[in-house]
């Protein structure tokens, strides 16, 4: 899948994935779209959670030898 | 969608302690809520502006999994606090666990608004130079003004 941006949260613990996703985002533009890799398997839960309350959209999510990719789509 | 908002009143100074408030306010303030924490009694110890001093003790806390059984009179041999402060950090080290150095300049960052308990200030005699600057002071009054229009308030 194209993207526009890449965060990588690898060997990061929570809330740092998620709190840093939002970091990622917030200098991107609206339809923009972001890819996250992450090691932490409580960001699976955590991302689709975010992507809800934030508007964001979860494009798809994907696991590669033990590490997490999200694809988000800016809102 | 109207802003969401979360309250958190900080008690407790102790490393493990320290983190739930700061954990929970970079995220809900990540989640674009509006965040405020309120600093009282131990919980200021995590205004300030090194935050060295922040320990944890495996001390009357049966619960902490330790490498090897301690028996509670090895406990209270002087440096365990340190030790087991020490081996607690370096552990969260390994496991990508923010610092709450970390995570306090994240919730500042994302405008969580701290407020310190001026009555506890004034109790341990502490002085605002100790604290890290962007703080407000206020009292009861001033926390309960904001929880009272909150869709989550927490007390830890």
């Amino acid at each position: 899948m194209n993207f526009d941006k890449e965060f990588d949260a690898s060997g990061l613990a929570c809330p740092l994935p998620i709190v840093k996703t939002k970091k990622a985002l917030n200098d991107m533009s609206s339809g923009q779209v972001l890819r996250v890799v992450a090691t932490d398997p409580g960001s699976c839960a955590d991302m689709a959670a975010f992507a809800e309350q934030t508007g964001h959209q979860l494009l798809e999510q994907s696991t590669q030898d033990k590490k997490f990719i999200f694809f988000l789509k800016k809102a | 969608m109207a802003t969401k908002k979360m309250a958190i009143i900080a008690t407790k100074g102790t490393l493990d302690m320290a983190y739930p408030p700061l954990i929970l306010a970079s995220t809900a303030a990540a989640l674009g809520w509006e965040v405020q924490v309120f600093f009282t009694f131990y919980g200021l110890q995590l205004l300030r502006k090194n935050l060295d001093g922040i320990k944890i003790s495996p001390l009357a806390n049966p619960a902490m999994p330790m490498p090897v059984p301690m028996p509670v009179f090895v406990q209270i041999l002087p440096g365990m606090e340190s030790m087991a402060t020490m081996m607690m950090k370096d552990k969260m080290k390994k496991k990508g666990v923010a610092s709450l150095e970390e995570l306090r300049s994240l919730c500042l960052e994302a405008e969580v608004k701290f407020i310190a308990c001026q009555m506890t200030v004034d109790l341990f005699e502490f002085e605002k130079s100790e604290f890290i600057d962007g703080l407000e002071y206020g009292g009861a009054a001033t926390f309960m003004k904001f929880a009272g229009e909150t869709d989550v308030c927490l007390f830890i």
